[in-house]
């Protein structure tokens, strides 16, 4: 049998890197969370701030454990496999890389250093320092990434000779024409994915009975703050779309299933679509939306497939699918935000059962809109690596053969498998063992009880108080991950 | 080309982050290959902690290495990795399995010994998968026009799994003078007495290198016995700090024996790189054949420039902070 090391490259490339997005889309959301609960504990003093800041650290030191070793595979990805598209575009995208390590890595790595171990040694105000460090670092690193992805789906600022590209503005190459959006949209789904986690997590804690306070303001700020942010994904998404119609029209065909150019375009809810006859089955759509909401105008006029050559179409159905997975999720996202608000009259929404527990299995959503958003950015991009200059099979390592690609593709799945599990697992415990084993715990602290205001001589009593005022019902199961 | 030859700059900044990685996390991963030798668990608690808070940001320096390369000198990049791609698919597998033993080992109860197989194991293979890529370097590689067309083991050879369990031997000297820094007591009377067989073993290798070098290259062959006599120095100096590390491990002294092993590590280097100047990928190209557009370096340069200090500055702040001698209860838990 001959092995394609493109078509296994791909999945190679599409398999790491999903793997390491679900990582930091979780964290880059969290690290500011924890950023503004540690300002609060510092503002306030009040040590409800400070239990759920230590709680949310350790979720937060396993997920970015995995993230940041996801990662260091991701940055010689485009060596092994993709070498001549590195050669050629080195002089943009190296540079950019580059200036992602220098600004956010080791910003990342040096404070996470103090925010999870420093607690006891460095003054209250240079922790909450390094907490807004890392949740910086975090952002740092979507700018950069994010401007290397986007300038492959529309490249800008640079011109090609003899097959490498020469920068000539590298502004118009970093803020090319896509990254705005992809930008604001990446960075919404960050803060939508850590909203929906912790908001999860609250809302189960509660339904238990556990840290009833702590939880309770903790669902409540996540309300909010998705109550904001879960539309506004839906109007950068329109944004985004509207962007990409003008630069990649034959990815808006494809996510819209559409293959003759014409007038009045439907929006279709459901079909199934056909890659060789060049059409639909069991299509169900409302008539001319697709047109309004693209050109705003019912009458608008849509370039369709047909009008591509074969060669350069992408895959519909998964493109058409994952698009409408991402707006579904997205959709359901804004339903429970408002159902939020509506449950907010006499503080219903930390009672309701159904509610909470509905929240609870919220919490993954995200993770699947933001993987099938990817999808369709890059599947749909698909046989293009660089837009309309480079195909993946210009791309690869020439001296790649498909056994060598399928050894390291088998090889990185069983490893992340074992891994994940492992991961996924003592996530698991952290999270039972919930906010009150931070309480007492010295998890990250150098083995004396934790005095969270010991450095500026508030007495330790403080720490007594707090507990009374945790509601901690009988009910509330003692740490069954054992610590 | 501009008025100063930035390709002799950016030699310079991407040779200071490949040796910042090696010490620094050589160390880090020394200690890992030392862990199932350690007196007991308790040690191996200690022995993590000492490593815990700085681990990740000591590896960001291979990052910089690898997107430094790929910015700078992207033919560098685009040989090289197809052409080591099963050894650099074995050095990430094994930094991912020691990356999350740091964190999954003490949540862990009794699978515990599971991680501390995979921060050893990890540690171990990464390391030795490190020193066959110098080997294969320094051995060259098949090219045509630009690109890579040997096949996938060409970069496994008698010669680079030498060098592999060379680097193994430097690392764990390394992580056991570092050990000597940072802990006391039964811990640190062990890392004592193996700095100085580790010290034997890397000697060993390293003469067993020397003499090989030249066979395998002729261009070292030429620089070392003709045209470039002062580089006999080096060796010297080498000498020099091994005897070092041998008589301050003997006096005891704590923070001597470390110091004295990075010199150790820092002129083999430079020993390495002063062999091949200006060839980068060896064989055939030089430091300018490989090199990035002029503009493309200059606009990395300036933020280097800045922010590299700075990078400098914090991450020796983390140092401070982090401070002291490594006791029991330190750390996690
Ligand atoms: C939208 C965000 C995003 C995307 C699309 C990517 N990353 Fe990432 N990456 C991050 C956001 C991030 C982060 C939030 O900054 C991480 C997560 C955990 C961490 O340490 O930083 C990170 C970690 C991380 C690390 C480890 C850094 C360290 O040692 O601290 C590397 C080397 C990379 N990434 C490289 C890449 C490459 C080469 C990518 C694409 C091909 C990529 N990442 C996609
Ligand atoms: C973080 C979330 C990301 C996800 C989930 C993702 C997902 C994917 C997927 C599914 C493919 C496969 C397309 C195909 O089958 O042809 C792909 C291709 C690719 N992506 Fe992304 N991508 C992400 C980010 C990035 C970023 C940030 C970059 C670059 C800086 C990038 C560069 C590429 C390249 C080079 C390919 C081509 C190789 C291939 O086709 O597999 N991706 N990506
Ligand atoms: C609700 C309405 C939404 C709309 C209309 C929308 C629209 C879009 C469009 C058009 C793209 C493709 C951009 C391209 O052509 O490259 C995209 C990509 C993406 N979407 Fe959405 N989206 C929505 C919701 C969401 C939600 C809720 C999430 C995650 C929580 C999400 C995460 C992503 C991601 C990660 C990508 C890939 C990166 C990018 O290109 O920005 N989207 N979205």
């Amino acid at each position: 049998m001959d092995l394609d090391p493109v078509l296994l490259s791909r999945i190679q490339f599409a398999f790491v890197i999903s793997f390491h997005a679900i990582f930091p889309v979780f964290t880059i959301g969290l690290a500011s969370y924890i950023a503004l609960l540690e300002g609060l504990a510092f503002k306030t003093r009040n040590p409800l701030w400070l239990t759920l800041s230590s709680f949310w650290t350790k979720v937060f030191a396993v997920v970015f454990g995995m993230g940041v070793v996801s990662g260091i595979v991701m940055s010689f990805q485009f060596g092994t496999n993709w070498s001549n598209f590195s050669q050629a575009t080195a002089n943009f995208i190296g540079p950019v890389l580059s200036y992602e390590v220098i600004t956010a890595f080791f910003l990342e790595a040096a404070f996470l250093g103090v925010l999870l171990f420093g607690r006891d040694k460095v003054p209250p105000w240079v922790h909450l320092f390094a907490a807004i460090m890392v949740a910086l670092g975090t952002l740092i690193s979507t700018f950069w990434i994010l401007s290397a992805n986007s300038w492959m789906h529309t490249p800008a600022g640079v011109e090609l000779r003899d097959g490498t590209f020469y920068v000539t503005s590298w502004y118009d190459a970093i803020f090319n024409p896509s990254f705005p959006y992809r930008l604001t949209h990446m960075v919404l789904a960050s803060f939508l994915t850590g909203g929906f986690v912790v908001a999860g997590v609250s809302a189960w804690y509660l339904l238990n009975g556990r840290q009833v306070e702590a939880n309770r303001k903790a669902l409540s700020m996540c309300l909010w703050l998705l109550l904001i942010i879960a539309p506004a994904q839906a109007v950068v998404g329109d944004f985004h779309g509207l962007n990409t119609l003008e630069h990649q029209p034959q990815k808006v065909a494809a996510m819209e299933g559409h293959w003759e150019t014409a007038t009045n375009v439907p929006l279709l809810l459901f079909a199934i679509p056909d890659q060789e006859n060049q059409t639909n089955h069991y299509e169900v759509g409302i008539p001319g939306l697709a047109s309004l909401i693209l050109t705003h105008d019912w009458d608008g006029e849509l370039i369709g497939l047909n009008d591509v050559p074969a060669a350069e179409r992408p895959p519909v159905a998964i493109v058409f699918w994952a698009f409408r997975v991402m707006v579904g999720l997205g959709l359901l996202m804004i339903a429970f935000a408002l159902t939020g608000l509506f449950l907010r009259r006499g503080g219903r929404y930390w009672q309701t059962p159904w509610f909470l527990q509905s929240m609870r299995f919220m919490s993954i959503t995200p993770f699947i809109a933001v993987l099938a958003g990817w999808f369709v950015t890059e599947i749909g991009r698909a046989p293009w690596l660089v837009q309309g200059i480079m195909t993946h099979s210009e791309g690869v390592s020439p001296s790649l053969t498909g056994g060598m690609a399928l050894f390291t593709l088998i090889g990185y799945i069983v490893v992340y498998a074992l891994v994940f599990t492992a991961g996924l697992y003592y996530l698991m415990r952290v999270l039972y063992a919930g906010p009150e084993a931070s309480d007492h715990a010295q998890e990250y602290d150098s083995g004396r009880p934790m005095r969270p205001m010991s450095a500026t001589h508030v007495p330790f009593e403080i720490e007594d108080d707090a507990e009374g005022g945790m509601h901690r019902t009988p009910g509330s199961r003692a740490n069954p991950g054992g610590h | 080309m501009g008025p100063i030859d930035l390709v002799i700059v950016w030699s310079f900044i991407i040779g200071f982050g490949v040796i910042m990685y090696v010490v620094m996390d050589g160390f880090d991963l020394g200690v890992g290959i030392l862990f199932p030798f350690a007196p007991n668990e308790e040690s191996r608690d200690i022995m993590m902690n000492t490593v815990a808070p700085v681990w990740d940001g000591n590896e960001t320096w291979l990052v910089l290495g690898g997107a430094g390369l790929f910015a700078a000198f992207p033919l560098v990049y685009s040989i090289l990795m197809p052409a080591l791609y099963i050894g650099v698919f074995l050095l990430l597998a094994g930094l991912i399995f020691r990356g999350v033993a740091f964190e999954f080992r003490f949540k862990a109860n009794t699978s515990r010994y599971l991680w501390n197989w995979a921060f050893a194991g990890g540690s171990t293979v990464a390391s030795f998968a490190q020193g066959a890529v110098v080997g294969a370097y320094i051995e060259g590689f098949d090219t045509a026009d630009r690109v890579f067309v040997g096949g996938p083991f060409d970069w496994l050879t008698p010669f680079s799994i030498l060098t592999g369990f060379g680097l193994l031997a430097g690392y764990a000297l390394l992580g056991s003078t570092w050990l000597i820094l940072k802990t006391e007591g039964e811990l640190q009377a062990w890392a004592y007495r193996i700095a100085t067989p580790l010290l034997v073993a890397v000697l060993v290798v390293f003469a067993i290198i020397g003499i090989w070098t030249p066979f395998v290259d002729q261009m070292v062959r030429e620089r070392w016995f003709n045209s470039l006599s002062i580089i006999w120095i080096l060796p010297v100096l080498t000498a020099l700090c091994a005897f070092q590390i041998y008589r301050s491990v003997r006096k005891r002294y704590e923070a001597r024996p470390f110091l004295a092993t990075m010199g150790l590590f820092v002129l083999t280097y430079l020993g390495l790189l002063v062999s091949r100047w200006p060839y980068v990928v060896p064989p055939e190209y030089t430091v300018w054949d490989a090199a990035s557009s002029y503009d493309s370096q200059l606009f990395l340069l300036v933020g280097v420039l800045f922010v590299v200090p700075v990078v400098l500055a914090y991450t020796a702040w983390t140092y401070w902070v982090f401070r002291g001698k490594v006791t029991a209860d330190s750390g996690y838990h």
